[in-house]
């Protein structure tokens, strides 16, 4: 038995130990929208956030996930979506979607660590594959989710100082 | 031994006219009878309500659209949802015609029925110049048509679902329009032609009476359709066709609620993984499952032709057990190398004459007679397509019905397949069409169907997901064909080309797909193998296009484009390499062939324009162009790079399009751009090799893809017209790698005739 905290609900689940979490979430607990990609952690199609850090799930045991929050695609934009997920909509980057859960994911994960990254740190840190050759349209879209957070938060700031 | 093959050449234009005919003849005559037997009227276009399933008050006017009660008009899409838009550009026609609300438009994946079946494709596949308006050539495609309708093949492919659905769905919109009209005009008591419907509504422009959709349908229903057949609208009246048009399939895919094939479930599911021999075509030998049987979750070890299947409660446990099953394979004699393949190729191009798909005048002697020729030796690499999402199919066989779900791009085969496999009739198929994770031409294969359906019949009619390994995806695709081809150009005193000889060798992809998935040999020679070569627009009075089919135990397949993947960058370097034999500049050189081409001197000319080229490229940076007709569209791209540690960088790709009319601007630019990254990761990365009769290559890493790093700036320009539909799904792809290796000649000097590119280094 192995206790997790996903999107903020707890949930058990009776499955080997070294279960990658990705196959936890799709099989055990039949969350689909996390995507099964490559096996090896090479294409980002996985990735969810452990503490909000980005993980490829597909190699990453469950158990090693215990006592973790565990946010996945489903839980990113609960109630309201995330500036990620709108600035998807606004530039229109979604062709066959599969690889977007985990592009998104991953964007999210950068833009909480940088909330305004330049195109070469866009670069490094982003290895997501999509095979529809969506990346024109996710640079965009990143740099626009970059600004509505750093609206919100100026904003907030505004707010607080007030 | 020259001297014979020159004879033989000259002997054998008529035969090989003659047999063209023939076999033109004999599809035609085929098509002439299934006419018999289907006479395809308008009408029929139209198809029967009954076909498309209407639910909760939902009300049917034709095959193509049902309106609730509530005014919501629902759309029946016959085509795949890969990426290319097709949820939303297709009832973007149907909607445009019926003076729809477009906030009130829904897509909805249709059934199998033959008025859904892909006429276009049929008529694509003859082996003619795609610009040849000749009587019998457009005998020869109304045949074909007719004899696709008679199929009703439900076919995602050949960039064609718009060019298809253009008249049809139309049609469907604005039939349902006038009979909205007729039921208000009657139910008001006035004349028709006094009433519009816009925005949802009819209305009476007099009174200012108005009526929904929703209050019309049942009554509109009831009448059937007018006697008297509508106008189409003229495209400058269009509310929706031509406009940028968020796409209705997107909110589902930026929060993780879009079902894919591999998200299918069902209540009671079991996974299973695969593992068919790693030599083509090797069976079983032996099987050692004793520790895999009693691990945890496994409920059987079965055997699918060339192959394994473990089924488990889950599909990680499916895969644990798989990796503890020994199999010994009997791989047969073939210890096929990549060498090998090219010897082959290599030998059976100069032994034998195969198809001349153009053929104009006599080469030899023009080229005897040239004041300069050239010649030169393209090839290209097997290619795997890689979708994002892995090779699935769930199936249930439960009470004499065989349920099949799966992200394909062939349900009309699809069901055939299964049925066969399933042992029960084709009626007792039901076949749910998901989200495709990429479809690239991949998922018109029926090989995970075929295991899936025999996994599905051990398993006591509980639904059974077939999910392989990206492992299995790279090692068991049906590659884009190695190829090669071998040029000879000659050139005037004035440097103006006059003649053109292609020799081109590969398998047939056609025959390939048509034989694995059809039990069909295809009687037509293969021009999707051939075309992108054949049939270009230059203007080079003497030219002939042959490709000889080559036999090997690697299966091919459709790879977005096909032919036109490689035949583009053998001929538009090929061009370039004339233009520079010819001391002109490559767009100048191109321009002086297309004096007859008004579309494509326009596409290349706004590309000049837009690319800056009369400007020279700052130091360090190359530039190349091509231009390319594919699917019915003119694409021309200008790439600009730099050399970055021994390899090519891109840094802008500019991007001109004239596919006909637009139906959704913002997705023919997003294919223009899906097309250029998916043609760039094969002109920088993309090779399948073998040996020992295996691929080498397995995942990712050492089959590498384009990512985000790779990127250049994509700037694409539509061309605007109202000439009809063509294709932009595939397009954009053909001619990045010649722009690309004609950039790297720019800046290098290296000409560059294999892909991927790999510059020698160790020249300056």
């Amino acid at each position: 038995m192995i206790e997790l905290s996903v999107n903020g609900q707890s949930r058990t689940v009776e499955v080997e130990p070294e279960t990658p979490l990705l196959w936890v979430l799709r099989d055990t607990l039949g969350m689909t929208g996390t995507k099964f990609g490559c096996g090896i952690a090479a294409c980002g199609a996985c990735t969810i956030h452990l503490d909000g850090q980005a993980v490829r799930s597909c190699v990453f045991p469950v158990v090693a996930a215990a006592n973790k929050e565990i946010t996945t695609i489903e839980g990113l934009g609960a109630g309201v979506r995330h500036p990620v997920q709108q600035a998807w909509i606004d530039a229109q980057v979604p062709q066959c979607g599969y690889c977007q859960s985990g592009m998104i994911m991953a964007v999210a994960s950068l833009l909480r660590q940088n909330p305004d990254p330049r195109d070469e740190e866009i670069d490094a840190s982003i290895s997501n594959i999509c095979r529809c050759g969506t990346y024109a349209r996710i640079r965009t879209a990143i740099h626009r989710a970059a600004e509505k957070i750093n609206e919100r938060s100026s904003g907030d700031d505004g707010k607080d100082g007030g | 031994m020259e001297k014979t093959a020159a004879d033989n050449n000259k002997q054998k234009p008529e035969k090989r006219l003659s047999r063209r005919k023939f076999l033109l003849t004999g599809a035609a005559l085929g098509g002439g009878l299934l006419v018999g037997l289907h006479v395809a009227t308008r009408r029929d276009l139209l198809g029967d309500p009954s076909v498309f399933p209407a639910h909760d008050g939902e009300v049917a006017l034709n095959a193509w659209l049902k309106i609730a009660t509530d005014g919501t008009v629902t759309v029946a899409v016959p085509r795949s949802e890969m990426g290319q838009g097709v949820y939303t550009s297709l009832p973007m026609l149907v909607a445009d015609e019926l003076g729809a609300e477009w906030g009130s438009v829904r897509f909805e994946q249709s059934p199998i029925e033959r008025v859904y079946g892909n006429v276009k494709t049929m008529a694509d596949g003859l082996p003619l110049d795609p610009l040849d308006e000749g009587t019998f050539a457009n005998f020869a495609r109304w045949a074909a048509k007719r004899m696709g309708a008679g199929l009703g093949l439900q076919l995602t492919g050949g960039s064609s679902s718009i060019q298809d659905a253009w008249e049809p769905m139309r049609t469907a919109g604005a039939v349902a329009r006038e009979m909205l009209i007729a039921a208000a005009a009657k139910r008001w008591g006035v004349e028709a032609t006094d009433c519009e419907a816009r925005n949802g509504q009819v209305v009476h422009n007099a009174s200012g009476r108005v009526a929904g959709f929703g209050e019309l349908a049942s009554d509109a229903a009831s009448a059937g359709p007018p006697s008297a057949w509508p106008e189409l609208k003229d495209p400058s009246t269009s509310t929706l066709i031509g406009k940028p048009l968020p796409r209705l399939d997107i909110p589902a895919k930026v929060d993780g609620s879009a079902q894919f094939g591999i998200d299918v479930t069902q209540p009671d599911m079991l996974h299973a993984t695969v593992k068919v021999s790693p030599v083509f075509g090797g069976t079983v030998k032996s099987l050692d499952h004793e520790t895999a049987k009693t691990m945890p979750g496994v409920y059987k070890i079965v055997g699918i032709a060339n192959g394994v299947a473990v089924i488990a409660d889950s599909y990680w446990r499916a895969k644990k057990a798989m990796d503890a099953v020994s199999i010994d394979f009997d791989e047969g004699t073939q210890a096929l190398s990549s060498q090998d393949i090219k010897r082959q190729l290599t030998a059976d191009l100069d032994s034998q004459d195969g198809h001349a798909f153009d053929e104009r005048g006599d080469v030899e002697s023009a080229l005897e007679g040239a004041a300069i020729r050239l010649e030169a030796q393209y090839e290209v690499p097997y290619l795997a397509h890689a979708c994002m999402e892995p090779i699935n199919c769930t199936a249930r066989i439960a009470d004499g019905v065989c349920d099949v779900w799966a992200p394909n791009q062939a349900p009309s085969v699809l069901r055939s397949v299964a049925a066969e496999v399933a042992g029960v009739p084709k009626e007792k198929v039901r076949v749910h069409t998901t989200l495709l994770g990429g479809g690239f031409g991949r998922r018109f294969e029926m090989d995970a169907i075929v295991q899936a359906v025999s996994i599905a019949n051990h398993t006591d009619g509980r639904p059974v997901r077939v999910v392989w390994s990206r492992e299995e995806d790279i090692q068991h695709d049906v590659y884009r064909p190695a190829a090669l081809g071998r040029f000879q150009g000659g050139l005037d005193g004035s440097g103006k080309a006059r003649v053109f000889h292609a020799r081109l060798v590969s398998q047939s992809v056609t025959a390939g797909v048509a034989e694995r998935n059809l039990g069909l040999k295809p009687g037509l020679p293969d021009k999707a193998t051939a075309e992108g070569v054949a049939h270009l627009a230059y203007e080079i009075p003497t030219r002939r296009v042959e490709h000889v089919v080559s036999e090997l135990p690697v299966p091919v397949g459709f790879w977005r484009s096909v032919g036109h993947s490689h035949n583009a960058f053998f001929s538009e370097c090929f061009i370039d390499e004339m233009a520079h034999a010819a001391k002109a500049d490559p767009v100048a050189f191109r321009r002086g062939l297309l004096s007859r081409h008004p579309r494509h001197r326009a596409a290349l000319d706004l590309l000049v324009e837009k690319a800056g080229w009369e400007h020279p490229t700052a130091a360090g940076v190359g530039r190349g162009v091509a231009l390319h007709r594919s699917f019915g569209s003119i694409v021309g791209q200008v790439a600009e790079l730099r050399v970055v540690r021994g390899k090519p960088k891109l840094d802008r790709v500019v991007c001109v399009l004239d596919c006909g009319q637009v139906v959704n601007p913002d997705t023919v630019v997003a294919q223009m751009e899906s097309g250029i990254v998916f043609g760039l990761s094969a002109t920088l990365f993309g090779e399948i090799t073998l040996k020992d009769g295996r691929v080498q290559q397995s995942n990712f890493p050492d089959y590498p893809v384009v990512k985000l790093a790779d990127m250049p700036r994509i700037e694409t320009h539509i061309i605007e017209s109202r000439e009809p539909p063509g294709g932009v799904g595939e397009p954009g792809t053909p001619p990045i790698a010649p722009a690309v290796a004609n950039a790297v000649f720019h800046l290098t000097g290296q000409r560059l005739r294999r892909l991927p590119l790999r510059l020698d280094t160790s020249r300056g």
